[in-house]
Order: structure tokens, then sequence, then C-alpha cells
């Protein structure tokens, strides 16, 4: 049974019209690890996240989560062990702070009372660093670096045992950015979560990952620990990982 | 020749994609507004979400349709008054503001009015939480956008348009009293007492069905729009034209079906 990988993707193909964004990808998480996949912008890197969760459905290839296979039919199901931080935030503006993170709480099956929820919430805002005066207001009403912490509280909220971090650094300040990795890291070794974190910035892949998955042009081009990233073998890893301007990634220019 | 001819298929071939494209998003529509209805019939309900949207659809569109049929009252009472019945406006001028009003006025400019202020503000809202992933959000925390969002939504346009249209129909009746009486020399007794003698209840039950359907039709059509939205503001400002445009015609054209299952014998 601990052989069974908490999340394998085989041969994932999603296309939009003629665009063919991934081509085939193939990916293991094991139980309790945390993975980085890096890679340009606009090469599927969240688009593979978003198949995972099944707000996406591939064109092709197989998805299993826990050993179980991903059908358009169970997806729904696998929901509540999920917790996903989204690239803008996707705070729910026309809620507070507190009912943002308390939002499985206050309705369906988890629903507590609304002082329990709120008290649950406040508990959340202070692991992330954010003082209970953040409570009642709302996410337009914070700056980006708070409203990112919010998002990490109420992706955590409900003690996912998968989270998804889709770019959590970036457009944050570099200061911001290690103190949102470094909290990261240790909620993800404390909650002994799964994880798979995007990000283009090589400081967040060096503090969160375990693994590292480039993905590019539709594949994954390379998969391996954090610790070799620098001497890889791999020309594409080679080349992102030092911002090379020749290689094989052609920059657009 | 086969130049000319390429061309024509060229024109057959655009005028096909039209009615083909027409035909995908009018399927889409209904088959949005039946996962619409699913989601009011069938748990999860979300009680307060429903209340907010009464209040937003009801509440707050009052001063404007209240506005729109005083106006229009007190004009149709002028017109008929200045069209040739200034010999028996007594009685032709009440009955003519009634009957206008409760049966067509009342519900359509009323209709049209919410598409404009609500229609667009539901495109416009759900648009931006599509932009900003805020839909995709709902999903990963276990809740169905459709129930979430939508059925709120169309149930409180539903419910809460046939109140407005009520309140139309009373003020435009208002609009041609006060018109009658005070410019038009009629004696507010007469007045009030031709209203009722014209209007039966088929007029005031076929004047709140309509306006039941058009909110349904705002409800759905504005939902179904900002839930499709492109992306960026672009996306967003093209689905609320949409929306307003879309629920208008919508309107107009139901309410010419409404008039024929009501009114022709
Ligand atoms: N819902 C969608 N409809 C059409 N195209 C999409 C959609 N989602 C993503 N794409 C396209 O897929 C490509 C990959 O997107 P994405 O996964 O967001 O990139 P990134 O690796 O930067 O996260 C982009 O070119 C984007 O335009
Ligand atoms: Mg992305």
């Amino acid at each position: 049974m601990t052989d069974t990988p908490k999340i394998a993707l085989r041969g994932v193909a999603k296309s939009f019209g003629s665009k063919h964004v991934l081509r085939g990808v193939d990916l293991t998480v094991a139980r309790g690890q945390s993975l980085v996949i890096i890679g340009g912008s606009g090469t599927g890197k969240s688009v593979t996240l978003k198949c995972i969760i099944g707000l996406i459905r591939p064109d092709a290839g197989e998805i299993d989560i826990d050993g179980t296979r991903l059908t358009p039919r169970n997806a729904g199901g696998f929901l509540d062990q999920f917790g996903m931080l989204f690239q803008g935030g996707a705070l729910f503006d026309s809620m507070t702070v507190w009912e943002n993170v308390a939002f499985r709480f206050l309705r369906g099956k988890g629903r507590l009372k609304r002082a329990d929820a709120r008290d649950l919430a406040i508990g959340k805002l202070r692991r992330v660093g954010l003082g209970a005066d953040t409570a009642d207001l709302f996410p337009a009403e914070l700056s980006g670096g708070m409203q990112k912490r919010v998002g990490l509280a109420r992706a955590i909220a409900a003690e996912p045992k998968i989270i998804f971090f889709d770019e959590p650094t970036t457009g944050l300040d570099p200061i911001m950015a290690d103190v949102i990795n470094d909290l990261i890291r240790e909620i993800v070794v404390e909650m002994g979560a799964t994880a798979m974190t995007i990000t283009h910035d090589m400081t967040s892949v060096r503090k969160i990952a375990d693994r590292v998955a480039m993905l590019h042009e539709g594949v994954v081009q390379w998969e391996g620990p954090v610790e070799r990233i620098d001497d890889s073998g791999n020309p594409y890893v080679h080349q992102f990982v030092n911002g090379l301007p020749d290689g094989p990634i052609a920059a657009l220019r | 020749m086969s130049q000319v001819l390429t061309a024509g298929q060229m024109f057959l071939a655009g005028i096909g994609r039209a009615v083909l494209g027409l035909c995908r998003s009018t399927g889409a529509l209904v088959l949005f507004a039946l996962q619409a209805v699913a989601g009011i019939l069938v748990p999860p309900f979300y009680g307060i979400e429903f209340l907010r949207q009464m209040m937003r659809i009801g509440y707050f569109s009052l001063p404007v349709v209240g506005l729109t049929a005083l106006f229009t009252g007190g004009a149709l009472a002028l017109q008929i008054y200045a069209g040739g019945s200034r010999f028996n406006a007594e009685s032709a001028v009440p009955s003519i503001v009634a009957i206008g009003m409760v049966r067509e006025l009342g519900p359509v400019l009323c209709g049209l009015m919410v598409a404009g202020r609500v229609g667009a503000s539901i495109a416009a809202e759900i648009g931006s939480m599509r932009v900003t992933e805020q839909i995709d959000a709902l999903t990963t925390l276990s809740t169905n956008p459709i129930k979430f969002l939508v059925a709120p939504r169309v149930l409180a346009g539903t419910l809460a348009m046939p109140l407005l249209t009520a309140v139309s129909d009373i003020i435009g009746v208002m609009g041609g009293f006060f018109v009658g009486t005070s410019r038009l020399g009629i004696a507010s007794g007469n007045y009030i007492q031709n209203t009722l003698d014209y209007l039966t209840a088929g007029d005031v039950v076929s004047s709140l069905v309509k306006g039941a359907v058009f909110g349904f039709i705002i409800a759905v059509v504005g939902c179904f729009e900002g839930y499709n939205s492109g992306r960026g503001a672009q996306g967003v400002a093209q689905a609320t034209r949409a929306a307003v445009v879309t629920s208008s015609i919508l309107i107009l054209a139901a309410n010419y079906l409404l008039t024929e299952v009501f009114f022709s014998t």
C-alpha cells in the first residue's frame, strides 16, 4: 500500500482548439512529498493542476489519486481532501477575509456555528501571520502579500491531504516571497500533506521542493530530486535554472 | 465563373457558420437554464444567498421601475387625450391607461429596466468571478457554482420580477391618474371607477406571469453570459453587453408569445 503514489499522471493530454498545451504528461508524487513544477509561462503548469483537481477534463491519459482513477463522475468526491492556492488568490470579494477562510465551515457538510467558524478562521489567519484585525476586512482592502496569505489560510483551513500552490510568490517582493516560502514549507511538513507547487522562482524551488519536474512543450522534460537541479545533465533544466538566454528553450523576443 | 462560385460558396458557408453558432449557443443557454432549475429544486439550498439576491433584484430596483412607470403612465394619459378621446376622456383615458400599463407596458418596461440594471450587474459580477478564478475556487471548496451562484439568482429573479411588475402596474396607473385628474379635468372618483370597471383579473394574472418569465430570462441570461465570460476585462465587458442585448430581445419576443397565449381568441 505504501508504494501507491498519492498522485499519478500517465499520458495526460489537453488541447484548447488547435493549441496542444499538454502532450502526454507523466508524473508521480509520493505521499507526503513536495513536488515543484517549473517551466516557462504558458507551458500548461496551471492546466496540469486543474486536470488533477477536476476543473479541466483531459482529452487523453489517466490520473490516479491514492490509486483511484479520477473520472468526471467521482471528481467531486476528492475535493474534500484538496486545498488550492490560486495564482491570483481567487478570494471571494463579496465576503470578508474570515468568511473566505472559513468558507467550508459556513455551509455544507462540515458546517460549524458562525462564532466557531470565525474562531477557526482567526486561528488559521494567525498561522499565516495575520492578526485578528484583518478578519473583518474585505479582500480588496488587503495588499498583494496579505491576499496571498489569506488564500493560503483558506487552502489549509480544512487540513487537506493534498495541497496545490499555483505561483505562490509571483508578484511579491523578495522578502514577502521568502516569508511565504517558509510558510509553505512549514505547513506542508507539519500537516504531513502531499504538495504540488508551481513556480518559476528558483529560490522558491530550493526552499519548497523535495522533487522537481520541468514542464516544456507539453511533456515533463526532467524529473528528479531538488539536490540534482544544478547538475541535472538536462539542457532544459540547465537553461531554466541558470536563466540562460541560449539553449533548447527558445526565448520569445 | 469558378471565382463567382467560390465567392457564393463562401457567402453560404458564412451564413451556415452563423446559423450553426446560433444553434450551439441556444443549445448551451437552454442546457444552462435546465441546470439552474435543477439547482433550484435539488438540495443543498443557499437561503442567505437567495435573500441577498431578492434584496438586490427586487428592493433596489424599485426606484428605477417606479419612476419609469410613473412617467409612462402619465405620458400615456396625455396621448390618449390628445389622440381624439377628448370628448369621452372620462372613460377612455382611465381604461386605456390601465389596460396598456397592466397588459403590456408595465411588465415590458419593468423587464427592460431590470435587464439593464440587474442583468448587466449579474453578468459583470459572475464574469469577473470567472476571470479571477473565483468560480474555480468555489469548486475546489466542494461547492457547486451553479447551485451557489446561479440557482439563488434565478429563483430570486423569477420571484422578484412579478412583485416589481405589480408595483410597475400600480404606479403606471397612478401616473395616468395624476395627469388625468390634475391636467385633463377628470374627476378622481370617476377615474378610479373606470379603471376598476375595465381591468379584469385575467389582465393582472397575465401581467404577473409575464413578470415571472422576464425575471427568469434576465437572471438566466445574465448568469450564462457571466459564467461563460471570456478572459480579461474585455471578456467581462463583452459578457455584460451580451447579457443586456440578449435578455432584452428575449423579453420582447417572450412578451409577444405570451400576449398571443393570453389575449388572442
Ligand atoms: N480555459 C482555457 N481556455 C483556453 N486556453 C487556455 C485555457 N486555460 C489555459 N489555456 C491556455 O493554455 C496554455 C497554458 O496555460 P497555463 O497552464 O495557465 O500556463 P502556465 O504554465 O503559465 O500556468 C496557455 O497558452 C493558455 O492560453
Ligand atoms: Mg499558471
